[in-house]
């Protein structure tokens, strides 16, 4: 049974916006003189997970693990090398333009950098409107209507419709990428790093307005980041990705409380703490990430796990339920 | 305050002069000291001036920026009154420095080996074998186990963990007895940046350097730190021990900053975010320079901008803010 009719079979109830099965995306790599491919960077590599209408799945991983690489194939920004993408029961992976421009209203994205992300040339009012013009039939005094509510929406005057995107801090420039994400009342929401670049006084109040606007408009939010108390505080559930695969996901409460997988607990453990009173032990991997073009063989954690054993080198260990919702792939918990 | 000071920096102004007359007051009046191997923390959000300071302790300042008033005591000797060739003798030998991108700092056509023994040549006037022994051995220390080879290799070569430790290695080669990290773990994944904290933890323990780490992650500061200086608009609002700071904050600010961290032991509902954005350094708000965000402002929060004063019967919180006059 693959890990997508498991994860279904427990929650037959559950109404899923998006599913993803054995989703990978390689890059060529091209060298010599007549550029062949002499091999391919493993950016997602065999990944399966579903997400739940209204709820907000964190992905976390360290730099370069894909997690970046994964939201985009999802949104079809980018075509997948092999597996399959279901949005709202319909199969998404092959599919034209022509027939995806209308499901593209309801799938959106929001970038780190707001600043590369906003075309600099463009008015706020002009940013907003944009999607409204390609997409929809709306006169020019209800694009103007839908502009200012959602500026108003996301914690902007009305008046900074006419200003560019450099006029704006960092912060002010998040919000408006995030109204331009809203125009077209999507359902669903990739969030690709959207605090990382902030300071974290703005940082939380980009996370209260995210937490605000998926209340208000029933969004679902996927929500990429590399900093696990970030994740830990917006998310339902967590997939923790490592050299482009998922290594756990679980409900955020038992991938925190109880993590299972040995690169889950270095992680975990290796977030500085201003608890100062509860001092914990961490666990110091050894070693940088390998390349994502020459994965080791077997588990891709075993070259820096402090529990690694004969098995990991030869055998792949499978995404595998171990608890109501929780996934691990690790040997230690699939041999028995 | 007690025990003898390495490092003594009182009312530094380091200003900016932009091409419109308006003047950058990135560093506006900054008084701290650093006792011989101890860590201090100076935290901030980006803008506040942390970067300049430890930039002014270097004397790196260049146009249109000037260390407009002060003195910087270090081994004795201002700095300020230094010239551009005896503080090369400073630079690199008694005062180390890590940068948050090593790039910056590594030079791209040297080999990591040709950069630590040049660096040891120049200051510590080794013979170049010795030199290129001594080499080996840093980077073994900084965690290299196949020294040789690492000493051939370019910058390029090494991922962002390991040019860290390279630059660590570089930093240390002098025995310096202080030394600047500044946001030396922010470009790097968290197992990386356990790795590399602990190695400067055990660095600075092993040849008794003080440390100041300058960084905008409260964690890192609490878990590394002994003592914590809170910036915010080109001035220190706060200092203290980290115990004190993480269990009896007092300035609003720094309050702000600790109730907008998500954290993973504790969870709430909202983060309690500070309204606002910093003010740039060449448009700070009248008085207090903190009032346009603060939650408690006063009336003459708005007239004058409050002093550091002591507010503790120890003498080891200093706090800029009315509320506590
Ligand atoms: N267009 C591309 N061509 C070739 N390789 C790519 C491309 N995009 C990504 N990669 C590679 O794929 C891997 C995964 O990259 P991805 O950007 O998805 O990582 P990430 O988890 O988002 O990292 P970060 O935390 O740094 O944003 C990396 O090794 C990256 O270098
Ligand atoms: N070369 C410069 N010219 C003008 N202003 C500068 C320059 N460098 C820094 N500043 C200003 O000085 C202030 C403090 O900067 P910095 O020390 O780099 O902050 P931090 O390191 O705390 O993020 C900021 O307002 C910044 O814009
Ligand atoms: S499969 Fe083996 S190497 Fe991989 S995480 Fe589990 S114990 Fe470690
Ligand atoms: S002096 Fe006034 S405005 Fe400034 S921090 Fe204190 S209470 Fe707030
Ligand atoms: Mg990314
Ligand atoms: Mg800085």
């Amino acid at each position: 049974m693959s890990v997508i009719e498991k994860e279904t079979r427990i929650h037959t109830d559950q109404d899923y916006i998006l599913q993803a099965n054995n989703i990978k995306k390689y890059f060529p790599i091209k060298g010599g003189i007549l550029k062949h491919t002499i091999g391919h960077v493993k950016a997602v590599d065999d990944v399966s997970l579903s997400v739940l209408r209204g709820e907000t799945l964190g992905i976390v991983g360290e730099s370069g693990s894909g997690k970046s690489t994964l939201g985009r194939v999802l949104l079809r920004l980018m075509d997948p090398t092999a597996g399959q993408i279901v949005f709202e029961d319909q199969d998404i992976t092959k599919m034209k333009y022509r027939k995806l421009r209308p499901i593209r209203r309801d799938m959106q994205i929001v970038f780190q950098d707001p600043f590369a992300s906003l075309n600099p040339k463009m008015s706020v009012s002009e940013l907003i409107e944009e999607p409204l013009i390609v997409q929809t039939s709306l006169t020019k005094a209800e694009r103007k209507e839908k502009t200012v509510s959602l500026l108003e929406k996301v914690g902007l005057r009305s008046e900074d419709r006419f200003k560019y995107p450099h006029e704006f801090s960092g912060g002010q420039r998040q919000r408006i990428s995030i109204a331009r994400a809203l125009t077209l009342n999507p359902k669903f929401v990739i969030c690709d790093e959207p605090v990382s670049a902030l300071d974290v006084s703005i940082q939380a109040q980009v996370l209260n307005l995210m937490a605000d606007l998926q209340d208000e408009f029933n969004l679902t939010y996927l929500f990429i980041a590399h900093d696990l108390s970030v994740v830990k505080h917006i998310s339902d559930r967590v997939a923790v990705m490592y050299l482009g695969r998922i290594a756990e996901i679980a409900p955020k409460k038992n991938l925190y409380d109880t993590p299972l997988h040995p690169y889950t607990q270095a992680l975990l453990s290796a977030v500085p703490s201003t608890d100062i009173l509860h001092k914990k032990e961490k666990i110091i991997l050894k070693g940088d990430l390998p390349s994502p073009s020459d994965p080791p063989s077997g588990c891709a954690f075993r070259t820096r796990c402090p529990m690694v054993h004969d098995k990991c080198s030869e055998v792949r260990p499978e995404l595998t339920e171990v608890g109501s919702g929780h996934l691990v792939a690790c040997h230690l918990y699939t041999n028995k | 305050m007690s025990g003898m000071k390495l490092l003594e920096v009182s009312g530094l102004k380091t200003y900016f002069y932009l091409d419109n007359k308006a003047v950058a007051k990135a560093v506006d009046g900054v008084d701290f000291y650093i006792r011989p191997g101890e860590t201090v923390a100076l935290v901030g959000e980006s803008g506040s001036g942390k970067s300049i300071t430890s930039l002014s302790i270097m004397k790196l300042i260049n146009k249109p920026g000037k260390i407009q008033d002060g003195q910087i005591y270090f081994g004795g000797k201002d700095l300020v009154e230094l010239t551009d060739k005896q503080m090369t003798n400073v630079r690199g030998k008694d005062i180390g420095m890590i940068f948050q991108e090593p790039m910056t700092a590594l030079n791209p056509v040297f080999t990591i080996g040709n950069q630590i023994i040049e660096t040891l040549i120049r200051h510590k006037k080794m013979t170049k074998n010795e030199a290129k022994l001594r080499a080996i051995e840093l980077l073994k220390v900084v965690g290299f186990p196949r020294a040789e080879e690492t000493m051939k290799e370019y910058p390029h070569q090494l991922s962002g963990g390991m040019r860290q430790r390279a630059m660590i290695a570089i930093a240390i080669s002098c025995d310096p007895k202080l030394l600047i990290a500044d946001e030396p773990t922010t470009a790097l994944d968290v197992t990386i940046q356990a790795q590399i904290l602990d190695l400067m933890d055990e660095m600075k323990k092993k040849f008794n350097m003080a440390v100041l780490l300058i960084t905008h992650d409260l964690g890192v500061v609490a878990e590394y730190a002994d003592r914590i200086m809170v910036m915010y608009g080109g001035q220190i609002v706060e200092e203290t021990t980290i115990e004190k700071l993480f269990l009896t904050p007092k300035h609003p600010y720094t309050i702000g900053l600790l109730e907008s961290l998500p954290s993973l032991e504790k969870e709430v509902d909202r983060l309690g975010a500070i309204k606002g954005t910093v003010p740039p350094a060449h448009r700070f708000p009248v008085g207090c320079r903190f009032s346009d965000r603060c939650p408690k402002v006063m009336s003459k929060c708005r007239d004058a901008n409050p002093s550091i004063i002591e507010t503790d019967p120890e003498e080891s919180h200093r706090v800029r803010c009315y509320l506590y006059e």
